[in-house]
C-alpha cells in the first residue's frame, strides 16, 4: 500500500456545545443554503446539521450528517457527561433506519454535509452568531489510495446487502470448512 | 405562488371537532400584513362586539409573523390574539420560541381557534395532518410537563406545544400560554384557551417557506447580523446598562440589580427601597443566580440569549425570562432564591409574572388593612413565602379567596368592595402593570401609558432614550450614527432635550414632538407585530437593527410585494386603528385612556389634555378617542365608518364626539 506522499486537507467544524444556545440558526442557514436556487427555500428539516436539543434536559448537541448506512448498528450506546446522560444515537452523525435525521422530507433520500463547497466557511458556522460552531481547515499527509479492486467492489457491495457482520461470518464459515 | 407566507389559516371548530385548511387573499397580505395586522382584521369581521370573551364566538387566533420562517434574524414571534376577559378588549399577547416557525414550515400562518369542546382536547398538527385529540389525562398538569408528556406520546422529540397550566384550566383572568422558553402572557388568553377546553396545540413541520428574491433577502439579513456584532462590540454609553444593548433586558445575565430593585415598586407596587442593594445581597443574589442558572438560551435562530434554564433545588428546571426574575421576589418582599422558586410552579400553573405576584401582594394587603380577615384565609402559613405559595395554589384552583382573586386586582376588589378598589391602584383599562411610581410627569410616557392598547409600557416604549443625556456633547455623540429614525427631526428633538431648564420635561419635548416621538415608537412595535420580528432586535432597544428603513426592503424581498416607507407606515396606521376599533366598539372610550392615578406624584392636568387632544388629532381620532370617519376611509377602512355610523359610535354628518363625552369627566377606579 506504500505509496506517494500525498497532501489532504481535512475541514473540521469544532463544536462547542457548552455555547450553543439551541436557537437552531445553523439548520435554517443550511437548508437555505442548499435549496435551488439557493436560499429560494427554508426548511431545516431538509438541514444538513441539527441540534439535538433538549433544554430541560441541557442538551445541546449541534450534529452533522455524515454518511448514509442501510442498516442499523447491532448495538447501541449511551453516553453520561457531566451528569447529563445523552440519547441512544446522539452524536452519531449516521443517516440510518433507525431515526429520522437526516433525510429529505419528501423522498426521504439521505442528506449528507458537504462543508458547503464552494463557500470560505459552511454557512452554519457563518450564522452561528454565538461562536459554538468554529472552522479549522489543514493539510495533512496523506497515502495515496489505490483504487479498489475488483474484489473489494464486490465485498462492499454484498457487505451492503447483508451486512458486515454477516459477511464476515459468512467468509469464516467458508474459512473453517475449507480447513476441514 | 406564495412567498414568507404560506398563504393557508387552519380553521378549527371545537365544538362541531372540525378542521379546515382555508386559502387566504393575497390582498390582505399587503394591506394587513400577517400577524396581528391580519389578526386584527379577521377579529374585527367576525367577533362582534356582543360577543363574550368565555363564549364559542370569541376566537383565538395563534400567528405566525409574516416573515417568521425565514432566516431573519429573531423573526420567531406568535402573535395570538382573542378578547380578553379581564380587559373585555383586544389581547394581543406574543411570545417567541419556538412555535411561529413551526407552524409555516407545518404549511399554515394561523391557527384560527373557535367554539368549544365538551371536553379536554389538544390539536395535533403534523403537516396536512390535524387530528383534535383527547387530553383529559393531562387536566391538571403544569404547561411544561403537558408539553414534555405529548412529545413523547406522539414520539415527536421535534415537535412545538403551546399549552396552558391549571391556571388556563380554571380560567384565570391573567392565565399564560406556556411555550418553549416563551409564553404569551398578558390579557388572560391562557384563560380563552382553557374555555375552549383546549390543553394545547402541537405542531411539526417539514415543509418549505419559500423567499421571493432569495438573494437579495439574505444580503439584508447579513447586514442585520454584522450591525449586531457591531452592536453588541459597542453599547450605548450614558443609559443605563439593560438599555444600553439589543435583545430583551438581558435579566438572564445581570448579577447588577441595583437600579431595578431601588426603583421599582416592592409589594402591591407600593414601597420603594432607596438603599436595598448593598454588598451582602450583591453577594447573596449571585450566588443564587449562579446556582441555579444552567445555561443562557434563545429563540429560534436569535443569537442573544435572553433566557435562561433554571433549575431550583429540588424542583424540575424550566425557562425563564426577563423581568420575571423579580417581580414574585419584589411583590413578596422577598430575596432571589424564592423568586426563582415560585417561578416555576407559576410557569407550570400558566400566570402572568406581572398581574400574578401583584395580586397576591393585593391580597395580603387587603388583609393588613381589615378589609379581608383570616377567615378569608383558612389554612395559610404564618410564613410569608409560604403565604405566596399558599395564594397561587388557590388562584389556581380557583378555590376560596383564589377564586375572586383569579379575577384580577380590579374585578376581585369590585366583588370585594369595602373600599378595595383604592388598593387596586396599578391598573390601566383592568389590566396590572410594572410595579413603577415615579415623581414627575414625563409627556412621552404620559401619551404611551394612555394609549398603548397592548396595555404594557415595554410594549410601546423604544427607539428614544428614556431620558436626556447631560451634555450637549453626548447628546451629539449618540444622535451621530442615530439612522434609524425616520426623520432627521428626532435628533433635533434629542440634541435640544435638557435634563433642567426650559427645555426639560415636563414642557419639553413639547406636545408635537411628543406626538411625533410616541407615535415612532408605537409604530415600530406594530410592524415587528404583524412580521413577527422580535421586539428585542427592534422597537424596543436603541439604535436596533430593524429599522423603517430596511423593513421595506426585507418585505418586498421577502414576501414579494412592493414596499415603501410610506406604504409600510400606512399598513400599520391602518391596523393599528383597526385594533382601535375593535376596542371602541366594546366601549372603550377617552375616560379609558389614563395612566395609574398614582404613577406619577407630580401632576400637570392642562398639559395633560393637551397632549391628548392633540394626539388623537395627530392619530385622526375625535376628542373621545374615536377614528374619525375621514381618517377611516382614508385608510380603507371605510367598513369600520359604516359600522360605528349604524351603531350610533360616530354620526353620519359630523365627527363630534357622541355623549359619551359626559362620562370622560368621571371615570372608572
Amino acid at each position: 500500500m506504500a505509496g506517494d506522499k500525498k497532501k489532504k486537507i481535512v475541514k473540521t467544524i469544532k463544536v462547542n456545545a457548552d455555547k450553543c444556545n439551541g436557537c437552531r440558526a445553523c439548520e435554517l442557514a443550511c437548508s437555505s443554503f442548499h435549496a435551488e436556487p439557493r436560499y429560494s427555500s427554508n426548511n431545516p428539516a431538509r438541514s444538513r446539521i441539527r441540534v439535538v436539543r433538549d433544554p430541560l434536559r441541557d442538551i445541546y448537541v449541534p450534529i452533522y450528517a455524515g454518511e448514509y448506512t442501510p442498516s442499523e448498528c447491532l448495538g447501541r450506546d449511551k453516553y453520561v457527561l457531566d451528569g447529563k446522560e445523552y440519547d441512544e444515537c446522539a452524536f452519531c452523525r449516521a443517516a440510518c433506519p433507525s431515526r429520522d435525521l437526516f433525510k429529505e422530507p419528501d423522498s426521504k433520500l439521505p442528506l449528507k454535509c458537504d462543508m458547503c463547497e464552494g463557500e470560505e466557511v459552511p454557512l452554519c458556522v457563518k450564522w452561528c452568531l454565538v461562536d459554538a460552531l468554529e472552522y479549522e481547515q489543514r493539510e495533512e499527509d496523506a497515502e495515496e489510495e489505490e483504487p479498489a479492486g475488483e474484489m473489494e467492489l464486490g465485498l462492499e457491495a454484498l457487505a451492503r446487502k447483508h451486512g458486515l457482520r454477516s459477511l464476515v461470518d459468512a467468509v469464516a464459515r467458508m474459512a473453517s470448512s475449507d480447513k476441514a | 405562488m406564495r412567498y414568507a407566507e404560506t398563504g393557508f389559516y387552519l380553521e378549527v371548530d371545537l365544538s362541531r371537532g372540525n378542521v379546515e385548511r382555508v386559502a387566504t387573499d393575497p390582498k390582505e397580505t399587503e394591506l394587513y400584513l400577517g400577524g396581528l395586522g391580519t389578526n386584527a382584521k379577521i377579529l374585527w369581521d367576525r367577533v362582534p362586539p356582543e360577543a363574550e370573551p368565555f363564549s364559542p364566538e370569541n376566537l383565538l387566533i395563534f400567528s405566525a409573523g409574516l416573515l417568521c420562517g425565514t432566516p431573519a434574524t429573531g423573526c420567531n414571534r406568535t402573535i395570538v390574539s382573542t378578547i380578553s376577559p379581564q380587559t373585555r378588549l383586544m389581547a394581543f399577547s406574543m411570545m417567541g420560541g419556538f412555535f411561529a416557525p413551526e407552524l409555516k414550515y407545518a404549511g399554515y400562518d394561523k391557527v384560527i381557534i373557535r367554539g368549544q369542546s365538551p371536553k379536554l382536547v389538544y390539536l395535533w398538527i403534523n403537516n396536512d395532518k390535524v387530528e383534535i385529540r383527547d387530553a383529559t389525562h393531562l387536566a391538571g398538569k403544569g404547561a411544561v410537563e403537558t408539553a414534555e408528556l405529548i412529545k413523547k406520546e406522539l414520539k415527536e422529540p421535534n415537535a412545538q406545544v403551546a399549552a396552558i397550566g391549571l391556571a388556563g384550566e380554571n380560567r384565570v383572568f391573567f392565565a399564560s400560554i406556556e411555550q418553549g422558553r416563551s409564553s404569551a402572557s398578558r390579557g388572560g388568553i391562557g384563560a380563552v384557551m382553557g374555555d375552549k377546553g383546549l390543553k394545547a396545540i402541537v405542531v411539526r413541520g417539514t415543509k418549505d417557506v419559500s423567499l421571493a428574491r432569495p438573494a437579495e433577502f439574505m444580503n439584508l439579513c447579513e447586514d442585520v447580523a454584522q450591525y449586531i456584532k457591531f452592536r453588541n462590540q459597542n453599547p450605548i454609553p450614558n443609559v443605563m446598562p439593560i438599555l444600553a444593548g439589543l435583545g430583551s433586558p438581558q435579566e438572564m445575565k445581570v448579577h447588577d440589580e441595583k437600579w431595578h430593585t431601588e426603583n421599582f415598586m416592592w409589594g402591591n407596587s407600593r414601597l420603594r427601597r432607596k438603599d436595598f442593594w448593598n454588598e451582602d445581597i450583591a453577594r447573596e443574589w449571585t450566588e443564587t443566580l449562579d446556582s441555579m442558572r444552567r445555561r443562557l438560551i434563545s429563540c429560534y435562530n436569535c443569537p442573544m440569549t435572553c433566557g435562561a434554564t433554571i433549575a431550583p433545588p429540588g424542583r424540575p428546571t424550566y425557562m425563564m425570562k426577563c423581568f420575571s426574575k423579580l417581580t414574585y421576589t419584589m411583590a413578596a418582599m422577598s430575596d432571589l432564591e424564592f423568586g426563582l422558586g415560585i417561578a416555576q410552579s407559576a410557569t407550570e400553573y400558566g400566570v402572568d409574572g406581572f398581574s400574578a405576584p401583584q395580586v397576591m401582594a393585593f391580597a395580603l394587603e387587603l388583609l393588613e388593612e381589615g378589609i379581608l380577615t383570616a377567615e378569608d384565609f383558612p389554612g395559610m402559613p404564618e410564613d410569608n413565602e409560604g403565604r405566596f405559595y399558599w395564594l397561587l395554589d388557590r388562584i389556581v384552583r380557583r378555590e376560596g379567596i383564589g377564586d375572586i382573586l383569579a379575577n384580577g386586582t380590579y374585578w376581585a376588589a369590585k366583588q370585594i368592595g369595602k373600599g378595595a378598589e383604592k388598593f387596586a391602584h396599578n391598573n390601566i383599562k383592568k389590566h396590572e402593570q410594572l410595579p413603577l411610581k415615579l415623581s414627575m410627569l414625563n409627556p412621552i410616557y404620559f401619551l404611551m401609558y394612555c394609549t398603548g392598547e397592548k396595555i404594557n409600557i415595554t410594549q410601546i416604549e423604544g427607539q428614544f432614550p428614556q431620558a436626556p443625556f447631560f451634555t450637549l456633547e453626548e447628546r451629539q455623540e449618540f444622535v451621530k450614527d442615530w439612522f434609524q429614525v425616520p426623520d432627521d427631526k428626532f435628533k433635533q428633538y434629542f440634541l435640544e432635550w435638557e435634563p433642567r431648564g426650559e427645555k426639560s420635561m415636563p414642557f419639553f419635548p413639547t406636545v408635537q414632538m411628543c406626538c411625533d416621538i410616541v407615535d415612532w415608537q408605537e409604530r415600530m412595535h406594530y410592524i415587528d407585530d404583524a412580521l413577527g420580528m422580535c421586539a428585542g432586535l427592534s422597537s424596543f432597544p436603541l439604535k436596533p437593527p430593524y429599522h423603517i428603513h430596511n423593513y421595506p426592503k426585507f418585505i418586498s424581498a421577502g414576501a414579494g410585494f412592493d414596499m415603501d416607507e410610506e406604504k409600510l407606515t400606512q399598513a400599520a396606521k391602518r391596523y393599528r386603528t383597526l385594533v382601535r376599533a375593535i376596542n371602541i366598539s366594546r366601549g372603550m372610550r377617552r375616560k379609558d385612556d389614563k395612566p395609574p392615578e398614582n404613577h406619577w406624584k407630580k401632576r400637570f392636568p392642562e398639559l395633560e389634555k393637551e397632549l391628548l387632544d392633540t394626539y388623537y388629532k395627530f392619530k385622526g381620532w375625535n376628542q373621545d378617542g374615536i377614528p374619525t370617519k375621514e381618517s377611516l376611509i382614508e385608510l380603507g377602512l371605510g367598513f369600520v365608518a359604516d359600522e360605528f355610523i349604524k351603531r350610533g359610535i360616530l354620526r353620519e354628518d359630523d365627527d363630534t364626539p357622541s355623549q359619551e363625552m359626559a362620562a370622560a369627566a368621571g371615570g372608572e377606579v
